[in-house]
């Protein structure tokens, strides 16, 4: 016949694919070793469409790496630098071992490393590649940076995490390119937007962590390693992008500022630069000391097949975001001690406010409690002592909602010692079907413009409220009126027809019929719901006829969406059941008052 | 010593009471003695008796030190030969002495101990003679008196073996060499030792262990041959090495231990050797090196470390960025899905509805941190100073860690699509009107589940059969029971004849047949039917048939029987061919006589088929050809009579088929099966099915077309009739077009069961159907 045998497992998938162990050895890397790589390098298993086949038949648990990226580890100069350092470490302990101590100090002073620059470059050819993925390494950074100086990393680590994170929020400031957070349980989510990506990261709260035990703090290590490379890269680039001077510095007037006034607190200037860095407070230095912005105006161009409105929306959406910009632009606020003062800086600078703080409470604060300009003080506590009359007091919340709402809300329900409104995520986009909190709502109207209404509603008593509410109760119970005529019929229907079956089956038996003539009623032939039931029928029938790989695959899409709608209805009734609660316990007390 | 042992005869009588002086002197005589033998016999002697004096002189002089380290020598020398003594000194000797060693306590310590071995080596050589001095002056002179011993005397002195006793000479040889002799050796002179004369044997042995006292303390000696007595003291000495301690009685092991180089700063040092030269000029090698080194640096060939910059350089990384170079390997790169944004209930003061009840919060307890939707609970607090730390928030993040870069990544297409978009278009079944919409008439009367229906030709009538053994006509517009034909069995299967010229019914019920004429209707046509019946004439020569052609009579011929057919076995199903005369039966078992078809007009029967093809389960005339449709479980056989051969096979793709109809335009054809399928084939098209419906939910029990108009219903076990669109388009190209119209409910399930079977109104867009309830339903 000719040809030669075709062998299994010789070609197509089972070549492109190489499993964990195969790979370390062609590799001749321990499995530590191997794991390092791989984080720096950024290579992970694949799932191969075929797993029998890659796995030559077997059907064993393995995990598999592509082989182009294995091939690709091979020429990886990191690894040699792997090995010196484990010939580093043999050569050091064997000088300890015979107490040589000139050469042990020698040794360490030769202490080989290596950069990863090259990867940063490789791995992120562009650098939109690399502010894609800059979510992980910011929140790696920020809890880096928030460990205390313990054994669990080492010190430079902490330290560069931190000097990193003052300068992404230094950056994020000058370019106010925050657009959304969140006060989570975990901790304060935050998203900006730059260069058109979104970024989300999460900062802990301020607390001392209590370490577990089981996780590995070396792959952390390893991660932060890398993280900490990506994130000095991009912030040198954004800092240039803006025309700052990269590592940051105080503007000097700020600078002039804060050394009249902190002269004694800090002993050493290099370590209470960061500090001031870290305060947010100040404006940072730019290569060219321009006279403030010169922002051209850009030209608009529609672009092609774009029509006139969708460029006004676009324009519209535009001005929103300045708008969102300037949020807090003109108030001044002065936290108090209580309130967590770094994200509460860094959000208030993000939008154009003015921040200080208690002078004993950290470096940067640029005025003084007393002082009268004071528009807003953050407070976090039931009462005031000493209470300034030309000022607001509001609780953090009401920064955060501001901020998510893109407005500024009445300061009246984040008052100190009131039962503050529900702070809501602004991840969450509704679609059509989802459950949407009431809060939202309400939210959604003061955007739209809906002013006025809120304003009469709060100058009226709680008690029009509560008729508002009730208002709004009718309105559902119409709804669900509807549905229940609905169901009304149907039960009409259902009757008569159990009354012709108990006819049918008395006939059945045998017995003889009372005769009755009952006055016949006219039906009332509702259109609607008529041509509703026929839409209906036809689709049921249309989907007899549904071919069967189609058939599963819409039985899962309908199973999913009644899931969906399942859950929507569960919150609901759950809010339903709150509000009733909540409104007997009101009137309960009313009732007493009288 | 040999000099003591020289002495030892010499020693005589002389009294202790010489008194300390002479003790001293006696040491002073012993330390020169040495040399004054050597000067006997060597000629270099006078030199060492020099330096001898010498360090004597010294010893005088310089105190301790010297004296001490002089002798030393002796000490050892003297303290080997008193470990391999046997003897131990005796009591009065070492009171003695002890006298001699406090008489020299003013002098050094060690000439003191000297002293003392010199007293108890006196005492070894002459283990029996007790009374005796250390005076050395007699010695002297014995010497000088016995020139001749003085040779052997300095020989032995030379000697360093441990050898005591020298009377034998012959050495530490084996004894048994002079087995055979009557000697064992040599005494000093150079005479045989003879040996002594041991007559004793066992016996001997034996009484002397029994009588003799000592005879345990008494030691054979080999060299001499002797048996020695050991004295107390020997024993003793024995005694106390077998007990690990010093042989001394006197030896203190435990003396208090001085330090050599103990804490205290002495006021001498330890060694009075003066520092070296070296130690005080500078060293030429390093001044050479260190100049080098000098040079070196002015040279500038060696520079200053410098403290290496540990902090990380950044600079403009994408300054020359490429985005076309991209690595060949990120075209399978699936970058890592970013984390989930947080929703409203993780918040730290969530809407109250997101906040979960006790249930809730229990079954997410118990929940394996796997299967939980959320990894957390949610929490509501007063105000943000409340908040606390989260616990996880590491765990969480070393989570996302090992994502990245240990879970397998692989690119997954979700389906995003309007489940709309799924359902097929079909046009609206009110555009497809007429078709059977709502029940009309109940026709009851049957008091067991109906099996079979069929309409009469005109449409007038409709026959029914049961399984309470009755056969039932009905008028249709009225649901009236017209007549009731009781017959022997549970009625399998009915069939109007289709011919409108003829008013004949076949049935079949156990294993018989029969042709009614139900007389209902045009009498003109029930008559001539009759007439037609009755007008067979038998023919002259009997063929042999496999089934019993009967003319009832009497009773049965009223009750309209006109025909009885009796098969070998059970007959399942009936069916008439368009013209009416011809009739086909089945009886499904396994011979080839399942199917039969009988000619009425002639009476005569035949089997078409030599072989059997599986289970017939029913069977089917073309409305139009000479074609014969056979289904069995499987597949369909489609069968030309004329030309008596297979035409077609459709593979049916179900496992059982029940049921089965023709199209009466006879290109299409379709079957029910028991797995709820229906499958409609276009035998124009392939042997295998157009398309296949799964609308039902039970295992489908007849099947029906109309004849006029493009209708097909199912009826079910699921108590459903469904009503078809089915048009066949006279186009060829173009495909039949199926729709489901309606689905006609009614029939109460009983027993699993629910319609049995369906047939349409001839001319009417109505449906009949039987149920298992006993009720026969129309709906139009």
């Amino acid at each position: 016949m000719g040809g030669l045998q075709k062998k299994k497992y010789e070609r197509g998938a089972a070549t492109n694919y190489i499993t964990r162990n195969k790979a370390r050895k062609k590799l001749q890397l321990s499995l530590a070793d191997f794991r390092r790589l791989c984080i720096l390098k950024g290579i992970y298993p694949h799932e191969p469409k075929h797993k029998k086949k890659v796995n030559k038949g077997s059907t064993a648990p393995r995990t598999f790496y592509l082989l182009k990226d294995i091939r690709f580890l091979l020429h990886e100069p990191i690894v040699g630098k792997f090995r010196e350092y484990k010939v580093f470490v043999r050569k050091l302990r064997k000088a300890y071992g015979k107490a040589e101590w000139t050469s042990v100090q020698r040794l360490k002073e030769n202490k080989p490393g290596y950069k990863l620059d090259h990867i940063v470059k490789e791995r992120y050819p562009t650098f939109i590649d690399a502010l894609r993925d800059i979510d992980d390494s910011l929140s790696m950074c920020f809890l880096f940076s928030t460990f205390a100086r313990t054994g669990k990393c080492h010190v430079q680590t902490i330290q560069l995490c931190r000097r990193l994170s003052v300068e992404w929020m230094n950056y994020i400031i000058t370019s106010r390119s925050l657009r959304k957070v969140f006060l989570s349980i975990k901790g304060i989510y935050y998203q900006a937007e730059v260069f058109g990506q979104p970024i989300t990261w999460l900062v802990p709260y301020q607390f001392a962590h209590n370490h577990p035990t089981d996780v590995d703090y070396r792959v952390m290590a390893t991660f932060t390693e890398f993280y900490t490379t990506l994130l000095g890269f991009v912030n040198f680039r954004l800092y240039q992008s803006l025309n700052l001077v990269y590592p940051p510095k105080l503007d000097s007037k700020a600078e002039v500022e804060l050394k009249t006034e902190s002269e004694e607190d800090y002993a050493m200037d290099s370590e209470s630069y960061l500090e001031k860095l870290a305060a947010l407070s100040a404006s940072l230095a730019r290569v060219i000391s321009t006279a403030e912005e010169e922002e051209a105006e850009l030209d608009q161009f529609p672009a092609d097949g774009e029509d006139v409105e969708a460029l006004e929306a676009r324009e519209k959406q535009q001005k929103e975001q300045e708008a969102h910009k300037r949020l807090f632009e003109g108030l001044k606020f002065f936290l108090n001690r209580e309130v967590p003062r770094e994200p509460l800086a860094f959000v208030l600078r993000c939008f154009g406010a003015q921040v200080s703080w208690d002078q004993s409470l950290c470096i940067g604060g640029t005025y003084d409690i007393t002082d009268q300009t004071i528009t807003h003080q953050i407070v976090d506590r039931p009462n005031v002592d000493q209470k300034y009359i030309n000022r607001y007091y509001v609780q953090p919340q009401w920064v955060f909602d501001c901020v998510n709402a893109k407005l500024l809300l009445p300061v009246a329900d984040y008052f100190p010692g009131v039962t503050l409104p529900p702070h809501l995520s602004p991840f969450v986009e509704e679609k059509d079907g989802d459950y949407v909190p009431p809060e939202k709502l309400k939210l959604m109207a003061l955007q739209r413009g809906e002013k006025l209404d809120r304003e009469e509603e709060e100058e009226e008593e709680d008690e029009e409220e509560e008729e508002d509410e009730d208002n709004d109760e009718e309105e559902e119970e119409e709804e669900d009126e509807e549905g229940e005529e609905e169901e009304d019929m149907d039960d009409e229907e259902l009757a008569d027809e159990k009354n012709l079956k108990n006819m049918e089956k008395l006939k059945a038996q045998g017995k003889a019929l009372s005769v009755k003539v009952t006055p016949g009623k006219a039906k009332i032939e509702n259109k609607l719901r008529t041509e509703q039931e026929e839409k209906a029928e036809e689709k049921r029938l249309a989907i007899m006829m549904m071919k069967k790989k189609e058939k599963y695959l819409y039985d899962k899409i309908m199973f999913g969406k009644k899931r969906k709608v399942r859950e929507a209805n569960k919150l609901a009734a759950k809010r339903k059941a709150h509000e009733d609660a909540n409104k007997a316990v009101k009137k309960k007390k009313t009732a007493k008052n009288q | 010593m040999p000099v003591s042992s020289s002495e030892v005869r010499q020693n005589g009588t002389m009294s202790k009471a010489k008194g300390k002086s002479v003790k001293r002197r006696n040491s002073e005589e012993d330390e020169e003695q040495p040399s004054f033998i050597n000067s006997d016999g060597e000629d270099d002697a006078s030199k060492e008796e020099e330096e001898d004096l010498t360090d004597s002189e010294e010893s005088v002089f310089s105190g301790l030190e010297d004296s001490g380290s002089d002798s030393d020598d002796e000490d050892d020398e003297d303290d080997e030969e008193g470990e391999s003594d046997e003897d131990a000194p005796s009591a009065d000797e070492n009171g003695e002495s002890s006298t001699a060693a406090e008489a020299s306590e003013k002098q050094s310590p060690a000439i003191g101990t000297k002293d003392k071995a010199q007293a108890k080596t006196a005492a070894r050589k002459e283990g029996k003679k007790k009374g005796r001095s250390s005076g050395k002056l007699e010695q002297e002179s014995e010497s000088t008196r016995q020139p001749t011993v003085s040779p052997l005397v300095e020989e032995y002195e030379q000697d360093t073996s441990d050898e005591e006793d020298i009377r034998n000479t012959v050495g530490n040889i084996p004894m048994e060499w002079y087995k055979d002799y009557p000697h064992i050796g040599y005494d000093l002179d150079g005479k045989m030792i003879f040996k002594p004369i041991r007559n004793k044997d066992e016996l001997d042995e034996f009484l002397d262990k029994m009588e003799n006292p000592d005879y345990w303390r008494t030691v054979h000696d080999k060299m001499t041959g002797t048996d020695i007595r050991l004295s107390d003291e020997q024993v003793d000495l024995v005694h106390r090495l077998q007990r690990g301690q010093f042989g001394d009685v006197n030896f203190n092991e435990y003396e208090p231990s001085v330090d050599f180089f103990s804490g205290e700063v002495m006021i001498h040092p330890v060694t009075n050797r003066p520092q070296d030269k070296r130690s005080f000029i500078p060293s030429l090698i390093e001044k050479e090196k260190v100049s080098k080194l000098v040079h070196a640096i002015k040279m500038g060939w060696i520079k200053p470390r410098k403290p290496k910059d540990t902090a990380p350089q950044y600079y403009d990384l994408w300054a020359k960025e490429d985005p076309n170079a991209i690595l060949g390997r990120h075209k399978m790169h699936v970058p890592a899905p970013k984390m989930r944004l947080p929703g409203h209930e993780e918040s730290y003061n969530p809407p109250p509805e997101y906040l979960p009840t006790e249930e809730e919060k229990l079954a997410w307890e118990q929940q394996d941190p796997e299967d939980r939707k959320l990894n957390f609970l949610p929490q509501k607090y007063p105000c943000l100073r409340a908040v606390p730390a989260f616990s996880r928030f590491i765990h969480e993040r070393f989570e996302r860690c090992l994502d990245l870069y240990l879970c397998p990544r692989q690119r997954k297409m979700r389906v995003n699509v309007d489940p709309e978009d799924l359902i097929p278009k079909l046009p609206k079944p009110k555009d497809l009107q007429p078709f059977p919409t709502t029940q009309a008439l109940v026709y009851r009367g049957h008091s067991s589940l109906v099996r079979c229906i069929s309409v009469s030709p005109t449409g007038q009538w409709l026959a029914s059969g049961s399984d309470d053994c009755t056969v039932r006509f009905w008028e249709v517009s009225t649901a009236r029971c017209m007549k009731t034909v009781e017959v022997g069995g549970a009625v399998k299967s009915i069939a109007w004849n289709p011919n409108p010229a003829i008013s004949l019914v076949a049935l079949c019920f156990n294993q018989s047949m029969l042709v009614l004429n139900p007389g209902l209707g045009d009498k003109l046509v029930c008559s001539t039917t009759d007439q037609l019946l009755s007008s067979y004439v038998e023919p002259e020569e009997e063929r042999p048939q496999p089934v019993q052609w009967v003319t009832p009579e009497g009773k049965d011929h009223e009750k309209g029987i006109r025909l009885i057919i009796n098969h070998p076995k059970a007959v399942r199903q009936v069916t008439w061919h368009g013209k009416g005369d011809y009739l086909a039966s089945v009886m499904p078992d396994n011979s080839n006589m399942q199917v039969l078809i009988h000619q009425v007009s002639k009476r005569r029967t035949q089997n078409p088929f030599r072989k059997n093809k599986g289970l017939v389960q029913c069977v089917s005339f073309h409305p139009i050809r000479p074609y014969f449709f056979v289904a069995t479980q499987r597949y369909v056989r489609v069968y030309n009579l004329i030309k008596q051969e297979l035409t077609k096979k459709l593979m049916a793709n179900c496992k059982w088929i029940s049921s089965m109809a023709v199209h009466p335009a006879g290109d299409n054809v379709i079957c029910g099966s028991y797995d709820s399928r229906l499958a409609w084939f276009d035998l124009d098209l392939s042997t295998k099915p157009y398309k296949v419906l799964r609308h039902h939910k039970k295992a489908l029990r007849g099947v029906a077309f109309h004849r006029q108009y493009p209708l097909f219903a199912s009826a079910s076990d699921d108590g459903s009739v469904i009503v078809c669109h089915g048009m066949v388009y006279n186009d060829l190209l173009q495909n039949p077009l199926i729709v489901p119209v309606k689905v006609l409910k009614g029939h109460a399930i009983t027993h699993d069961l629910g319609v049995l079977d369906v047939a349409f109104h001839p001319t009417q867009p109505w449906v009949f159907s039987s149920g298992a309830d006993g009720t026969v339903r129309l709906f139009s």
